[in-house]
């Protein structure tokens, strides 16, 4: 089962009456030459290690190595009275992302700088709709397939495409996840990802002293809530009228126009705020007094 | 293009903060250290570019060090490098380049002082994604990959050398992927460097070390 765009992931889809995620283990059967059991282990254990870290994150005694994070996901799930599903998807991608930049283990889905939006949103969804561990496993091929039609067609890398890229890419492949998780049609499901990537688009990559710590944590934590949002309207049969191939070739190019100074290289946007330089210096003394 | 596998973009599973700077980094240091048999007493990373500013904050050091102390990059005990380093007595230095601008951004040499005070040098590139390129060792210009499984065989650059690593990979029945020759000069050390499908059994690599030829031979998996 080959497909390189998602119009032929869509027909491999319908002509076979399968699910996105079970086209991806097929693809990756083939590919690999490698049995179904195993691939299925191996995705187990990407799922258990998102768990944990969503975990040590909400746990709140985490301080990342730059110093600019951590203990904010423990803060955001203390300070809300009702958690809704939102809230806890923002809280735990956020965690994840103080578990990246203090050195714990997490899953690049697609990259280590958007570890926390697939966790933040599945483990709230699981949590909300009871789905079982095998579920999400299986929904995780669904996202994957969404991010390796876009790094066959674009790039999920912030050097090269910005932020969007991405972050974006983790939404539209959480967004899409969570449309098969709730019933949704393979056409729902890249409908969402079309949508978060045409809200995301033209996001630039502008980390504060070059570190995967401000802005990148807060961006985690909303763009799994566009995620949810997007796939509730695609659940709720609202029309997506840009396909998804052509919103993932307008992604690449809106990237490929995007400035180097905000690609990754900390020198335009909020890395070159008179703050984000104040912070920086700061960081490279305390160190240089070490 | 090679096929793109679901576990490139759900994982790979890893340390953070960052796969160039920390997964990366550590792969470069645990290639380098495959290549020196036996304990290493003390290691001097130099760093350019990226890594000379960001280390710190990256994590890069303690992936560094990680790397040499054979962990692997999800090993949870990279956070505590420097402290594990310091019970395990290895000796370890630190030193900054700011000024090369011939090198690859994300760059570090190596040195490493072997049990016997014999000192190694490898220079390595994270090149992105947690990709990485070997790029000299021991002051030979080489060009691996720390994909899969890397079979480098050091010996005499004299005829027949290659023929003989060649009838061996045939005899054991192992497909060479790719192969690549770099020597110092006409009839000094030499390295052959083959990337293959599969292990290379202890069997083999004994029979390639038994050629007069044949001064080392090393396996890297990674």
């Amino acid at each position: 089962m080959k497909f390189k765009t998602g119009a032929a992931l869509l027909e491999q889809c319908e002509k076979n009456h399968i699910t996105i995620s079970e086209a991806m283990i097929r693809r990756e059967m083939e590919i690999s030459g490698t049995e179904r059991a195993v691939i299925l282990e191996r995705m187990g254990r990407a799922w258990q290690i998102m768990k944990d870290a969503v975990q040590e994150g909400r746990e709140g005694n985490l301080r990342s190595i730059g110093g600019l994070i951590g203990g904010e996901s423990k803060k955001l799930l203390d300070h809300i009275s009702s958690r809704s599903l939102m809230r806890k998807a923002a809280a735990y991608a956020m965690g994840v992302l103080e578990v990246n930049a203090s050195m714990g283990l997490i899953v690049a889905a697609p990259t280590a700088g958007s570890s926390g939006v697939i966790p933040g949103v599945f483990m709230s969804v699981q949590e909300k709709e009871n789905f079982t561990d095998e579920q999400m496993m299986l929904a995780l091929f669904n996202a994957g397939a969404v991010g390796y039609l876009i790094t066959q067609n674009a790039t999920v890398a912030g050097a090269e495409g910005g932020c969007q890229a991405e972050i974006g890419s983790a939404a539209a492949m959480a967004a899409s996840a969570v449309v098969e998780l709730m019933g949704g049609t393979p056409e729902q499901c890249l409908a969402a990802a079309s949508d978060v990537i045409s809200s995301m688009l033209g996001l630039v990559c502008d980390p504060v002293a070059g570190l995967v710590e401000i802005p990148c944590q807060k961006r985690n934590a909303t763009a799994a809530c566009n995620a949810l949002i997007c796939a509730e309207m695609a659940l709720a049969g609202i029309a997506s009228p840009i396909p998804f191939d052509e919103m993932v070739t307008a992604m690449y190019r809106v990237g490929c126009s995007i400035p180097y100074e905000l690609r990754e290289t900390a020198l335009g946007g909020v890395a070159a705020t008179p703050t984000a330089c104040a912070l920086c210096d700061q960081i490279l003394c305390a160190r240089n007094n070490k | 293009m090679e096929d793109i596998s679901v576990f490139d973009v759900i994982g790979p599973n890893m340390i953070g903060p960052s796969s160039s700077h920390t997964a990366g980094a550590l792969k470069i240091a645990l290639m380098a250290r495959h290549l020196v048999k036996g304990p290493v007493q003390a290691v001097t990373f130099r760093l350019f570019g990226s890594f000379a500013r960001t280390y710190r904050g990256h994590g890069t050091d303690r992936a560094l060090i990680a790397g040499i102390l054979g962990f692997d990059t999800e090993d949870r005990r990279i956070r505590d490098a420097y402290e594990l380093a310091e019970q395990a007595g290895l000796k370890v230095t630190f030193e900054v380049d700011t000024q090369d601008q011939d090198v690859h951004p994300n760059t570090v040499r190596i040195q490493l002082v072997d049990g016997d005070g014999r000192v190694h040098s490898v220079e390595g590139s994270s090149i992105g994604g947690g990709e990485v390129v070997l790029k000299r060792l021991d002051g030979v210009a080489v060009n691996i990959s720390g994909s899969g499984c890397t079979l480098l065989v050091k010996h005499i650059d004299k005829p027949g050398a290659l023929a003989y690593i060649a009838t061996c990979t045939s005899q054991w029945n192992i497909n060479i992927a790719a192969l690549a020759m770099h020597r110092e000069a006409r009839g000094e050390t030499a390295y052959a460097e083959l990337t293959i499908d599969s292990p290379a059994p202890s069997s083999m690599l004994d029979a390639l070390r038994a050629h007069p030829l044949v001064t080392e031979v090393t396996q890297i998996i990674i």
